[in-house]
Order: structure tokens, then C-alpha cells, then sequence
């Protein structure tokens, strides 16, 4: 800032320019792209479970059971003589499947039931939210476990217990983008055109809220996997022969010496749910412009 | 202002400069290159001097202020020229030299009262702070001096309002704080950016006496930025007009005003309305948009807009030259001294005769509309915003009817009940003889192609997530007015050719464009549906001068091409008597005045009409300063609203007066209309 003789139309070259731009955006955008990297990872082995496994993953060799990591059993063999890494491969389908379902199926009631609330005012909206803060009273694992319990094992209802947690938090979330899109002048504007409700929730109100709910979304799909395998953790998840990584850890959980049964499973859980918050941070950083400009 | 502050001038002959700026170069470092803000911009300013820098936003006057403080923070960046204050280099300062300045030699003022206050630090604390940190007083004494200083500023009950918090305080009131703090250390030089954009009329002339005095009675020099030119020529006496980044034109203020001369500034001259300007006249207003700030121009930056180019300005760099004693211009066309012609004056429209005995389009009575508030405890009453208090409207066909008012005094809420987004508390509305006071959502859907409204905010009132084409189709798919998307297709073209934006942007998402094209686009969603009446909430207040030039003229053509009727509001009082023919003044939820917009203006007749076309920021305007601030919405005073504040009130004020019709088409609610006069007509 010193110089005093600069010719008017050009930086001096001691004056070092921004830092290059890819490098500012590693720096932002790494670990998203690395936790990207590893749900995309996931989600590939998941559809193609069936044609990279080695064994099929329910095919029991009692011979060979408890067989340490090695050269037939990459990761070993558990107390059935099943191989664990055709096991791990086929529980990340019903892992990322249930985590799916659960959280977009709970993003889609919760956030209509959000935006109704918001928009309807007045008794629905004192109604709805009520509702929402009573599931919320309760811890959701110990509500989930007891109507899991209620409606018996299996996937299908292990989901829906779960889907009966999950909603209110983006009912929350959606009621209060709702609220502020209200307030925004082209909402106005658009009451002002005539336009019926619905458009203006469809069009006007809805894909604003998206970015958002968006990055929930994300971040919430490692909390739904984790919570789904720690219910088939319980016993509750699946039937016993399925595959799943959360059953995977009960089955290893008191055999000490053949670590490989609960740890591997154990990992896959955290390198998903780490992957996913990754991106959900990164998704968030990108959605805000105020982050972005810098 | 001209020439009152003849000692001044002596003085700064002789007395060293006490900021001398030179040839400064500031940019900031995008991904796209260096953007320069600040292009070659010099001035000086002598001891006791007043300097403003007027400009449209992004001009780079804020950029300037910034930069003479050394406030800039990356991507910004100050790579070239000088900046001298009494003889010292600002730019070679070290961190603590620039603390040790800052504040004590120099201080700043910013454009937000509102964000400027630290919200958990009494005033007295702020006050008081840096005078202790700079070693000026001791703690006792700063505190008895935050006092007398805030007693100076015109804050009420400067003990009571030392001890107070910040949140509790308006606007008005904390920029006066801002000002107490920014000459508690009796500075040199005195940085005001934007101090009084944020603020009412009635406060803002307050803020600019204040400024005045400052300079007058204790020598500050100050520099005022502001994209008002009124407000630059009330308190200083020379002016730097910039334009993308340098510095156009600099003359003693009043030269500027009444004869300037580079092009730029006399687009910026005429395009604001005044007061006494001839009613019904086009305002004059360039095309164009400022430069590409990366890449400005090699020649003169103003040639694509500027209506009075030669062959010259497109092939060289015109440097700031001395045009006349005293004063200098960068422009070519003017630099052998010749003035600039005045702007052409339009043909007087076409005299407009609405109908009076034609029913009203809109009418309204008792029109009242309270909001909950805050409980004051948890099973304590709810408290009640009187935002509109009993409103009388009528709107011929064709007539525009301006609604003017400070903030708070209910014009939005007006808008909002006119056009049932709100539902009145009590009153009656009919809109074309149907009574629509109560009619719900979907008895309102069918009139509501009738009956449009143009927002304030163009950044909020478009969807960021919609195309130009899907935003105006919308409303003529779903009233099926077009019976398939490419009829919708042309008509949106139609709609976009009706209001001046090119047929190649209907593709684009709304934050491509400028704020003025955006609030074209609002104006073309609003006529998509061949409105009877369009609302129009204060839709050039967020707009520079000559943006909102253009945006008024397309709205006095679209008038007159579409018989359109205007309720329009504004807080502007000039912009509303260019547009309006009628104009209903408002406070406190109730209408003051009512009348023919050059007749209510030329000869107010209600004592708060009287103080508000005085606070005008025009040159030589004498001021009526009306004391205080407008009362809470939360509990309206007895009687008159007004009597708190008013010059003439007296006891039989506390019975409130109604809205009477005191000369043809004139109502007033006043006991005394016409009693307080102008103090200009009184004192010839």
C-alpha cells in the first residue's frame, strides 16, 4: 500500500492476487466432495451387491466358521460360516434403502404438514404443531423401539415406526421457511394475481424452501441409517437370515476374538454416516450465498 | 447555502489541507479480475470545509469513504495514489497508528443508526468509550461530556437516554448518538456516509442542521456522501459528483445545482422532481447502465449514455479539467467552458379529466386496521398496533391518487387493506361498486385482474427461482386469459415490449437484472391482466434518481396508454406531486389533508403538511423543524394525533378535528387550517 508511483491501469506485481480459486474451493468443498465420494461409493455396491459379492450372502459353511480376515474370506467368516464381506456388501441395500425411505417419505409428510400449518394459521396450525411437539416429547430410539415392538419384527414396520419419529422434526423445519416465504413480497404479489393456494404453495412458496430442506435431508440420512441399525442392533430391524449391518454387530458383539465379525459392519455404519454429513455440510456452505461469495 | 460561510473560504486558502486525497486506486479482487471501484479519485479538504460526493450506488463514493479511513477488509484493496491528513500519509499508518486516529483526529458516521449501536452497551458506555481510550478524559469527565453532548445533539433527556439501551431508541435518535460519538473527541474531519438515507424527511432535516451547526459553529470539516444531491446541497458548499469510480464534476454546490457541467451530473440534476418544478412534466431521465467495472472504457466512461456526445468522447480519456474559476469537469463537450443546455421540456400531457360524477373505482370509509401486538405479560393483555385509524378514500377512473406519510404512519398497511391482503378491522371498501371489505380469498379472485399492486422491494417481489417468461405467464395462464402456453408466449413478448425490456430477456432469472429493469418487470406482471387500478407501494423508493425517472415516466405513459387509475405511495413528497393529481397526506393511521396535488403542495394548509414540504432537502428552502417524532402506533393520543408535535396546537386541539372540506376538493383535519403558513411566505 506504500507505492505512491502506480501507473494508473495496472496492479503492481507485489501485490499478490487472490488465492487461486480451485484452491479456496479444496478447502471448502473437500470433505464434501470426499463424503460424496463415499455415499456414491455405497450406493454402488449397493445395486451391484449381487453381481460383486463372492458367496451368496445367506450360503452357510460351518466348516469354515469363524475363519479369521484371508485370502477366500476377505473379512472373515461368522459363527454360520457365512462370508462377511458378501454379507456387508448385500446390508449396505437394506441399510441406504430403509435410510431413504425414512427420511424422504418423513421430509414429504413433515414438510407438508409444515407449510399447511404455516399457511392454514389459527387452529390448524396450534393443531399440527401440537401434534409435533408430542412425538418430540419422546426420545424417538426408545418410541420408535416400543411401536416397532407393537406392530412386530420386520423391515417394513421397522420403517414405519421410524417414519412415525421422523416427520416432526421437518414439519419444524418446514413450518418456519413457510413462515418467511409468507412474508416476501412475491408471495404478496402473487396472492395480489389471483392465483389459487396451491399454486402459490406449489410454485412459489415450496421451491423456495428446497435448499433448506435439502441440506436436512442429507445430513439426516446417516442419523436414519445409524438409528435403523441400532433398532437391528435390537433385534428389531429384520429377520434373522437378511443381512444387515446393524444385526451384523449384534451377531459379533460377545465374540472378542473374532473382532472382524462386529467391526467391520461397525465401519461400514460410520463411513456412511460420516459421508453423508460431509456432504450435507458442504450442500449447506454451497446453498449460502453469503459463505459462497468468499 | 451559497456562500454563507464566506470566513471559511479565507481560512482554507492559506491553511494546509486537512485531507488531501490523490490519484486513489482501490479494487477489489474478484474471480473475474480486479474490479476498481475507485479509479483516480483526488480531492482535498480544507480546515472547516464541507465537501460532499454524490453518485448513484455503485459509483464508488462509499468505496472512497472506506478507503480515506483504511476500513477496507479483502477482497478489497487500496493499490494506488495518496492519502494525506494534515501532512501525514494515511496509507503508510500502522495498525496502531490508524487506532490511535480513527475516532480521535477522524471520525466516521455510518448510513444504519440501526446496526451501528452495539445492542447490549448503554448509550453512555458508547459515548464515553473512545474518549477514555484515547486518553481525552478521564472517566468522570467523559461521562459529565457524553451528557452535554447528547444534549447538544437534540436528544430528549440526555440523563434518562444515557443510561438507556440502544434498542430503545429510534432511527432518528440513534443517529444522533452515532453523531455524538463521532465528534465526542472534537475530530478534524468528520466521515458521514449516507448518515440520513435511512431516516423520515422531518428527521433528516433535523440530522442536516445538525451537521451544519457542526460545521459552523466548531470548525469540523465534513464530508457527506449521499446519492441525494438536496441532501449534499443543504449542508456543503462544494460537491464531487462520481461516476464508475472517478470523480466527473467538482464546483461549489449551487453551481452544480443550477448550471452543471458534465453531462452526468446534470442527468442527475434533472432528474429528481422538486417541489416548485412545473406539475405534470416528464422527468428527464438517461438510458443505459454504468460500466462494466472490470473493464471499464478506455474513453469516457459516461459516452454510451451521455445525450450531448461527440466524436472526441468516444476516442479519448477526458482528465478533470478546469472548466470554469473554481470548478472542473471531465468531459470534453464542456471543457472550452461552455454550459450545458437545459433539459427539453415535454409537452404538458394532455390535461386529464376524470369524471367526477362517474361512480368512484375504489371508496373507501372508516377504513381501520389494528394488528396484535406483544403481551405485556403472559396473561396480560395483548397490546394493539393502530396502524390505519379510520381512512376516507375515493379514486375516480383515470385519476392518481398519491398517499404520502413518514414511515410508520400507515401508507403500507393502506396498500395492503386497499388490496385485501389484509382484512380491514372495521370500515367499508368497494372496489367498482362492490362491496369487498369482508369478501374471502376466493370471492376476491375473480376482481383481482382488476385491482394490481406494484411492490416496493424490486430484490423481494419477483421469485428468484422463475424465469421473466414463467413470471408474467403465470398470471395469464391461471385466469386463462391465454388458452395455451405460446399464446401466453406472445403476450408476455407484448407485455415486455409495453414496458422497455428486450424480448431476448424473457429467458432470464430476475437477480440478472438491474433494479430498475426488475421493477419493470413487476409493473408488467401487474398489467398482464389489464388492470382497472394499480397500487403502487413506494415502487421508485429503492431505485437511484434517474432509474426512477425512467420507472415514473413509464408509469405516466402506461397511464395515459391504458387509462390506467394509480393509488400511489410515497414518501417522496416531490416525486408524488410530479406523478399524482390528488394526494392525501397521512399520520398516524389517519389522513391529515386531502387535495389537488399542486395546490396542496403550493399552499399547504395542515400544520404537519406544512412541516413536511419544509423538510425537503432543497437548496434554500426555509425549515419548518418540527420538534420530536411521530407517537407510538400502541397508543394513539387523544384528540388531534398530531397536537403533540404541532407549532400551533392549543386546548381545543384535545377534541379531534374531522376531515373537512375547507375549499372546493380540499379536506383538512385541522381546528386551524391554513392558520400555520410557511415561514417563507411569512417572513416576504
Amino acid at each position: 500500500m506504500s507505492a505512491s508511483t502506480v501507473p494508473p491501469l495496472a496492479i503492481p506485481p507485489a501485490m499478490p492476487v487472490q488465492r487461486p480459486r480451485w484452491r479456496r474451493r479444496l478447502r471448502r468443498y473437500g470433505p464434501a466432495w470426499l463424503g460424496g465420494g463415499v455415499v456414491l461409493l455405497w450406493i454402488l455396491i449397493a445395486i451391484l451387491a449381487p453381481w460383486i459379492s463372492p458367496f451368496p450372502p445367506d450360503a452357510q459353511d460351518v466348516v469354515n466358521r469363524l475363519q479369521p480376515p484371508g485370502a477366500t474370506h476377505w473379512l472373515g467368516t461368522d459363527v454360520l460360516g457365512r462370508d462377511v464381506f458378501s454379507r456387508l456388501l448385500h446390508g449396505a441395500r437394506l441399510s441406504l434403502l430403509a435410510g431413504f425411505t425414512v427420511v424422504l417419505l418423513g421430509a414429504a409428510i413433515g414438510t407438508t404438514v409444515g407449510i399447511v400449518a404455516a399457511w392454514a394459521r389459527g387452529f390448524w396450525d396450534e393443531a399440527l404443531m401440537r401434534l409435533t411437539d408430542l412425538v418430540l416429547c419422546f426420545p424417538p430410539i426408545i418410541l420408535a423401539l416400543a411401536i416397532a415392538a407393537g406392530l412386530g419384527i420386520g423391515t417394513q414396520n421397522t420403517i414405519l415406526a421410524m417414519l412415525v419419529v421422523w416427520w416432526p422434526k421437518f414439519a419444524r423445519l418446514g413450518r418456519a421457511l413457510a413462515l418467511v416465504q409468507r412474508g416476501q413480497e412475491y408471495v404478496e404479489a402473487a396472492t395480489v394475481l389471483g392465483l389459487k393456494p396451491s399454486r402459490i404453495l406449489g410454485r412459489h412458496v415450496l421451491p423456495n424452501t428446497l435448499g433448506p430442506l435439502a441440506v436436512l435431508v442429507t445430513l439426516d440420512l446417516g442419523n436414519a441409517i445409524l438409528t435403523f441399525a441400532g433398532l437391528s442392533f435390537l433385534g428389531l430391524g429384520v429377520v434373522p437370515p437378511t443381512p444387515e449391518w446393524g444385526s451384523m454387530v449384534a451377531e459379533g458383539r460377545e465374540l472378542v476374538e473374532q473382532w472382524w465379525i462386529a467391526a467391520f459392519p461397525g465401519l461400514a455404519i460410520l463411513t456412511v454416516v460420516v459421508g453423508f454429513n460431509f456432504c450435507g455440510d458442504g450442500l449447506r456452505d454451497w446453498l449460502d450465498p453469503r459463505a459462497r461469495s468468499r | 447555502m451559497d456562500g454563507t460561510l464566506p470566513k471559511r473560504e479565507d481560512a482554507a486558502g492559506i491553511a494546509e489541507p486537512v485531507l488531501e486525497v490523490e490519484d486513489l486506486h482501490t479494487v477489489f479482487l474478484t474471480d473475474a479480475g480486479p474490479v476498481r471501484a475507485v479509479d483516480g479519485v483526488s480531492f482535498s479538504v480544507g480546515p472547516g470545509e464541507t465537501l460532499g460526493i454524490v453518485g448513484e450506488s455503485g459509483s464508488g463514493k462509499s468505496v472512497t469513504a472506506l478507503s480515506l479511513m483504511r476500513l477496507l477488509e479483502e477482497p478489497a484493496r487500496i493499490i494506488g495514489g495518496t492519502v494525506r491528513f494534515q501532512g501525514r500519509d494515511v496509507l503508510a499508518m500502522s495498525g496502531a497508528e490508524l487506532r490511535d486516529w480513527r475516532g480521535d483526529r477522524a471520525a466516521m458516521v455510518f448510513q444504519d443508526p440501526m446496526t451501528g449501536l452495539n445492542p447490549v452497551v448503554r448509550i453512555l458506555r458508547q459515548v464515553t468509550e473512545h474518549m477514555v481510550s484515547h486518553g481525552r478524559q478521564t472517566p468522570a469527565k467523559a461521562r459529565v461530556r457524553a451528557v452535554e453532548l447528547l444534549r447538544r445533539m437534540g436528544v430528549a433527556a440526555p440523563e434518562r437516554a444515557a443510561a438507556s439501551f440502544p434498542h430503545q431508541f429510534s432511527g432518528g435518535m440513534r443517529q444522533r448518538v452515532m453523531l455524538a460519538i463521532g465528534v465526542a473527541n472534537d475530530p478534524v474531519l468528520l466521515i458521514a456516509d449516507e448518515p440520513t438515507t435511512a431516516l423520515d424527511v422531518t428527521v433528516q432535516a433535523q440530522i442536516l442542521d445538525l451537521l451544519r451547526n457542526l460545521n459552523a459553529e466548531f470548525g469540523t470539516a465534513i464530508i457527506l456522501i449521499s446519492h441525494d444531491l438536496g441532501v449534499i446541497g443543504t449542508v456543503c458548499r462544494r460537491v464531487a459528483v462520481m461516476y464508475a469510480g472517478e470523480v466527473v464534476e467538482e464546483a461549489e454546490t449551487g453551481a452544480v445545482l443550477t448550471d452543471p457541467r458534465h453531462p452526468y451530473s446534470w442527468a442527475l440534476v434533472n432528474a429528481v422532481p422538486r417541489l416548485d418544478s412545473p406539475a405534470g412534466a416528464r422527468l428527464t431521465s438517461i438510458e443505459g447502465a454504468p460500466p462494466d467495472a472490470l473493464n471499464p472504457p478506455p474513453a469516457c466512461r459516461f459516452v454510451a449514455r451521455c445525450p450531448f456526445a461527440i466524436s472526441r468522447c468516444g476516442q479519448e480519456h477526458p482528465p478533470l479539467m478546469e472548466v470554469a474559476p473554481g470548478r472542473r469537469a471531465r468531459c470534453w463537450v464542456t471543457a472550452d467552458g461552455r454550459p450545458l443546455p437545459p433539459p427539453p421540456v415535454a409537452a404538458e400531457a394532455a390535461a386529464r379529466e376524470p369524471e367526477p360524477d362517474a361512480p368512484p373505482l375504489l371508496e373507501a370509509t372508516g377504513l381501520v386496521k389494528h394488528f396484535p401486538g406483544a403481551r405485556s405479560s403472559f396473561f396480560g393483555p395483548r397490546a394493539v398496533v393502530h396502524a390505519v385509524n379510520g381512512v376516507d378514500l375515493r379514486l375516480i377512473r383515470g385519476e392518481s391518487l398519491g398517499v404520502v406519510g413518514e414511515s410508520g404512519c400507515g401508507k403500507s398497511t393502506l396498500a395492503r387493506l386497499v388490496t385485501r391482503l389484509h382484512e380491514p378491522t372495521a370500515g367499508s371498501l368497494r372496489f367498482e361498486g362492490r362491496d369487498i371489505t369482508h369478501a374471502s380469498p376466493a370471492e376476491m379472485r375473480p376482481l383481482r385482474p382488476r385491482l394490481q399492486m406494484v411492490f416496493q422491494d424490486p430484490y423481494a417481489s419477483l421469485n428468484p427461482r422463475m424465469r421473466v417468461r414463467d413470471i408474467l405467464a403465470e398470471p395469464l395462464m391461471a385466469h386463462g386469459r391465454a388458452a395455451n402456453r405460446a399464446e401466453a408466449d406472445r403476450r408476455v413478448l407484448e407485455l415486455m415490449g409495453t414496458v422497455g425490456l428486450k424480448p431476448e430477456w424473457a429467458a432470464r432469472f430476475p437477480h440478472e437484472f438491474s433494479g430498475g429493469q426488475r421493477q419493470r418487470i413487476s409493473i408488467a406482471r401487474a398489467l398482464a391482466l389489464d388492470p382497472a387500478l394499480v397500487v403502487a407501494d413506494e415502487p421508485v423508493s429503492a431505485l437511484d434518481v434517474n432509474v426512477q425517472a425512467q420507472v415514473l415516466n413509464l408509469m405516466l405513459d402506461l397511464r395515459q396508454r391504458l387509462g390506467l387509475s394509480y393509488l400511489f405511495i410515497a414518501h417522496d413528497l416531490a416525486v408524488v406531486r410530479a406523478f399524482c393529481d390528488r394526494v392525501a397526506v397521512m399520520y398516524l393511521g389517519r389522513i391529515m389533508e386531502e387535495g389537488p396535488a399542486v395546490a396542496l403542495f403550493a399552499r399547504p394548509l395542515h400544520p404537519y403538511t406544512v412541516a413536511l414540504t419544509s423538510a425537503v432537502p432543497e437548496p434554500g428552502r426555509e425549515r419548518v423543524i418540527l420538534g420530536g417524532e411521530p407517537p407510538s402506533t400502541l397508543k394513539l393520543p387523544t384528540g388531534c394525533v398530531f397536537r403533540g408535535r404541532c407549532p400551533i396546537a392549543r386546548p381545543v386541539c384535545e377534541e379531534r378535528p374531522p376531515l373537512a372540506e375547507v375549499e372546493a376538493g380540499r379536506r383538512v383535519a385541522c381546528h386551524f387550517p391554513g392558520e400555520f403558513a410557511p415561514l417563507r411566505e411569512m417572513r416576504n
